[in-house]
Formats: structure tokens, sequence, C-alpha cells
């Protein structure tokens, strides 16, 4: 698409502002609308324009598939990783309660570190998927 | 402390370990590793089992949510029984998975082989561990969808068809489940299947409820693979790689077989299912055909494979019929052919895959002679396939003992005739394998034939012995069976 200068250029002013509004629906998830799910949809929504426009190489070298697997294995090892360390806090799978001495503030730490886990691995995944779809010979 | 734990770690231990198995990154780091965790699943499953004939029912609350409003993992003598044949088959069939792996799937994709595996089987733990219908749903597309990307791994083209075809008759069953959970929730406002098994009894013959039970009931055939619901299950078996083949077989429909229970059992109640709607006759004639038809397609059929899968979809029947008579004695009929039907047809396909090892194909033409050249894998599907027709001494003898048992006590003597019909049929079915394998001579320009890797025969062997053993020895699985049928029967879980 190099003939496209309109669509180069504001591609180019919207791609960092969409990551940055990926970034506040993560954090935003525990008290507003949003969460972890969103966020990773909407930072994989910047990737894809990315790809689209300038190509699926240009997201290969700042995103490389080996890179992508290894992030959604992290996400679930994440989230999962919550369950095991509440059931070691003294509570049941997932209690985040358990995660501190206080109750609350167990249950904020908790669902924060989830959502992050949730937002890494769907951003990677979706990011896969437009890939492998893209690159379809 | 870790006791406590043992019911959500049943099903969180393999979704954990599924994506370290990504991150190994090579097959046999992969393979070991998915050893250990099935071996650790089995020890969990027989400990949890334990827990439930001494304790009574677990109940364990996820995320310390009180139930009904919290999710609630929910155990007894059932589905205890059904996660230790899971965990079980699982754990025999892995010195297996080695070598068939690194024979039919992809070198760069046998660690992502092994995770799927594990999310397949965690998919299966869950449905059978939880007690809350939504969360039943969820974990059947993990197992479904985990199951069409493993059926597709096949190494005919054939497989991506029969892979497609199972996405969309599953995905139609599933979603089936789906609409009929969501009228339940709709009416009760709830999803606990103990507090459903209260509430819903009480909402009488109601249209919501009678279009929750129609729906849930034909989901759920559709994913046990009954009768007129089995077109996606021969293919599917026949195309998949053998691992896979004999995985499912000995898992899948199992699974499907224990949501009907549960289901029609614990959240209709047996008194709606069939006395106030007619589920006995629905439920017997449908399996009859299933146990006729499909064994007699299995009669003409010239790939060995194939031949196995249409005697699944016969043997499905048996467990149709038990649970249709709705007794003491058919429920337990049923239970016991669940456990006896996995080792019988889990060694089956285990051998089967054996002889596609050495062979290269599993058509009965190719099996010629083969008495001779693979003695040992041979008799392990001349032992299985008796097990089949139903033979004294093998496990198959003891659930059909009991199935033909419920019909007599129920004054069905021709149900009984008719799965003693399907005995003689299922003896012709193995009679021509038999035939091709002993009584025709190979070839004479045919290659020298290896007997399969020890690995191979190892699994194989395990799974046919404990035919044998299960087929003698019948205080576990009867024992066990019976008291989860009275449970069942009894009305509350």
């Amino acid at each position: 698409m190099t003939e496209h200068l309109v669509l180069r250029v504001i591609s180019k002013l919207l791609i960092p502002p969409i990551l940055l509004f990926a970034l506040y629906v993560q954090m935003h998830g525990d008290y507003g609308p949003g969460g972890g799910f969103q966020a990773g949809v909407i930072f994989a929504a910047g990737l894809v324009l990315y790809g689209l426009v300038f190509g699926t190489a240009a997201v290969r070298a700042v995103a490389p598939p080996r890179l992508l697997v290894v992030i959604a294995c992290l996400g679930v090892l994440l989230y999962a990783g919550v369950g095991v360390a509440s059931m070691i806090g003294g509570g049941a799978f997932l209690e985040y309660g358990a995660l501190s001495a206080d109750a609350t503030h167990g249950n904020h730490v908790g669902i924060i570190i989830i959502e992050i886990g949730v937002g890494i691995a769907v951003a990677a995944v979706m990011t896969i998927i437009f890939s492998v779809l893209a690159e379809w010979r | 402390m870790i006791a406590t734990h043992l019911p959500v770690l049943q099903v969180a231990v393999p979704l954990i370990a599924a994506p370290v198995c990504v991150l190994l990154r090579r097959g046999n780091y992969a393979w070991a590793f998915t050893t250990v965790v099935c071996w650790g699943l089995l020890a969990i499953a027989a400990l949890l089992l334990d827990q439930v004939m001494s304790g009574g029912t677990i109940s364990y609350r996820l995320g310390g949510w009180v139930p009904p409003i919290g999710i609630e993992y929910r155990l007894d003598g059932v589905n205890a029984f059904v996660l230790l044949i899971l965990a079980g088959t699982a754990a025999l069939m892995m010195p297996y998975a080695r070598e068939t792996v690194e024979r039919e799937v992809r070198p760069g994709r046998q660690h992502l082989f092994y995770a799927i595996f594990l999310l397949a089987l965690t998919g299966l733990l869950g449905i059978t561990a939880t007690g809350d219908v939504f969360n039943i749903y969820v974990f059947l597309e993990i197992s479904s969808l985990a199951s069409y990307v493993l059926i597709a791994q096949g190494q005919r083209r054939r497989a991506l068809t029969a892979s497609y075809q199972y996405l969309i008759v599953g995905t139609i069953g599933a979603s089936l489940i789906l609409i009929g959970v969501g009228f339940l929730y709709a009416k009760t406002g709830t999803l606990n299947i103990a507090d459903l098994a209260v509430r819903v009894p009480a909402l009488g013959e109601t249209p919501a409820v009678l279009a929750a039970f129609a729906f849930i009931t034909v989901g759920v055939l559709i994913k046990l693979a009954l009768f007129p619901f089995h077109v996606w299950l021969p293919n599917a078996y026949a195309y998949a790689p053998s691992m896979v083949s004999a995985f499912l077989a000995a898992t899948a429909t199992k699974v499907g077989a224990y949501m009907l229970l549960r289901f029609v059992f614990t959240v209709f109640g047996i008194h709606f299912a069939f006395e106030t709607l007619p589920l006995t006759e629905i439920l017997l004639a449908l399996s009859l055909i299933a146990v006729l038809a499909g064994s007699l397609v299995a009669v003409f059929q010239t790939d060995l494979k194939r031949l196995l899968a249409f005697s699944s979809v016969g043997q499905i029947g048996y467990l149709g019929v038990g649970i249709g008579l709705a007794s003491v004695t058919g429920v337990t009929g049923a239970l016991v052919h669940v456990f006896n039907h996995a080792l019988m047809k889990g060694g089956l396909f285990l051998a089967a895959g054996a002889i596609a090892c050495r062979l290269g194909a599993t058509d009965l033409s190719a099996l010629h002679g083969l008495g001779r050249r693979m003695p040992f894998t041979m008799a392990a599907v001349v032992i299985g396939g008796l097990g089949l027709v139903g033979v004294p001494i093998t496990a198959g003898f003891v659930s059909k003992w009991y199935l033909v048992q419920a019909a007599f006590e129920e004054g069905l003597w021709p149900v009984a005739l008719f799965v003693l019909a399907g005995s003689l049929i299922a003896l012709a079915y193995v009679g021509r394998v038999i035939e091709a394998a002993y009584f025709r001579a190979a070839p004479p320009d045919a290659e020298p034939v290896r007997e399969a890797p020890w690995a191979m025969q190892l699994s194989t062997w395990a799974m046919i012995a404990g035919s044998i053993y299960f087929g003698l020895h019948t205080d576990l699985t009867v024992g066990i069976a019976e008291r989860a049928a009275a449970a069942l029967l009894g009305g509350a879980p």
C-alpha cells in the first residue's frame, strides 16, 4: 500500500492512541467498563491495522510469532498462577482475598493480575490468528 | 491441606500443564511432562474416589464463593468413578503416545499435540467434576474444540473433513445444550446442579421446562453419538491419529453418557423424565436400533478402524439401554459398561494403531496372515474383540449380564433378546478380523513385518489385561457403580 499516502499517515497517527487506549481499558477494568479481554482485542486491533497498511512482515518485525506464542502461554499461566497462589495463601482456587492479609486488598491485587494475564494472552492470540490468516497461501 | 483442594486440582493441573507443554518446545520433553501430569491426575482421581466412597459427597467452592451463587465442584460416586476412568485412560495411553506421535504428527508440532491433548483432557475432566450447568457447557466447548484439532492431525486428508463434520455436528449439539441451560436459568435463576435438582421438579410440566429438557437431551445425545446422531463418529475415529482415536473412543462418548445421567436423573428427576415423559420408550428404541444397525454396519466394513468405530456406535446403544431402563440394575449396567467399554475399545484402537504403525494401513485385506507376523498385537485384538462380544471372563460379559438382568426385571424380555442379538452380530464382525488375521495366508510377496514397539504393546496390553481383570474381579467396578446408581435414582445427588 505504498501509494496510499493518506492511509499511511492517518494510521501512523491512529495506532499509538489505539495501543494507549488498550492500556487504559486494561487498567480501568476493575472499576469501570473494560477489562483484559477488551483491552487485548483493542491492542491487537492496533497491530492488525499496522499489518493491513504496512504488511504482515512489519508486524512480524515488531511482534515475532514465537514471542507471541510465549506471551499467550504466559498469560494463561499468570491467570492460573493467581489461582495457585490463592490456594497457597490458604483460600480456595482463585479466592483472591487470600492473596493478602487484608481481603479487600487481596481482591484488588488478584483481579488486576488476572486481567493482565487475560489481556496479554488475548492480544497475542488475536495477533497470531491475524498473521496466520493473512499469510495463508 | 492439599487434600481439600483435590477436586479443583483434578481440572486445573492439566489446564496449567497445557501452556507449559507449548513452552517446552520439544516433543520429547512435552511427552515426559504430560506423562508425569497424567499419572498425577490418576493419583488425584483415585484419592478423590476413595474420599467419596468413605466420606460421601465432596463440595469445593471455586474462588471461595458460596454455592449456589458461586461455581461449585461437586463429586459423588458417579462422577468420581468417571474421573477415574478418564484419568486412568490418559495415564495408560502415555507410553503409547510417544511412539505414535513421533510417527504420525509433524515434527514441529509434536509439543503442540500434547498441549491440545491436555486441553481435551481438561475439558472432559471439567465436565465431569463441575456441579454447575453453565460450567459444563464451557468445558464441553474446551474439550470439543481440542478434539476437533486432534482429529484434524490425522495423516490422511480425509481427517480434515472428518474433523470439520464433527465440528459442525458438535457445535449444534453444544448450542442445543446451551439453549436448554438458558431456559432452566430463565425459569429458576440458578445454574447450580444441586439447586436445580430442588427447583426444577417444583416447576412441574411447564413449557419452558419441557423445552429445556428437549434441547438438553437432544444436545447430549449428539455428544453421546447415540443413533441417529452418530454420523460424525465413524469418520472422526477412523481418520484421527491412532492415539486420538483410542483416547476419544475410550473417553469422549463416556462423558456424554455421564452428562445424560446427570441431566436426566439429577436435574430433571426420574419422575419427570420417565413417568411424565416417555424417555424410556424413546431411549430404548433408539438404543436398540443403534445396537443392531451399528453392529450390522460394522460387519461390512473393510477397514479395521472403521469397523471398530461402527462397533462403538453399537456399544453406545448398550449404554442407552441401561440408562433408558431407569432402574438401579440398568444404570449399574450402563456405568459398568462405561468403564469396561473404555478399557476394551481403548485397547482395540491402540492395537489397530500398532498395526497401522507397522503396516501403514488397517485394511482387513492387509491383515492377512498377521496372526503369525504380529502375534502379540493380534492376540490383544482377539481378546478385546471377545470382550465386545461379551464372552464370559471378559469385562464385556459383566456389563451385558447386568443389562440383560435389568431388562428381565422390567419384564422387557424383547430388550434382552435384542442385547443378545447384538452380541451375535459382534461375533460376526470380530470373526471377520480373526478370519483375516489367522485363517488367510499372507501374500507371498509380503514384506516382513516386525512386532509393534514394546511401549505401544505395553499400553495396549495394559488396557486389554484390565478388561480381563475386571471381567473376573467385579467387586470394584460393580460395587462402585451400584452405589452410584442407587444414589442417582434416590434423587438427591
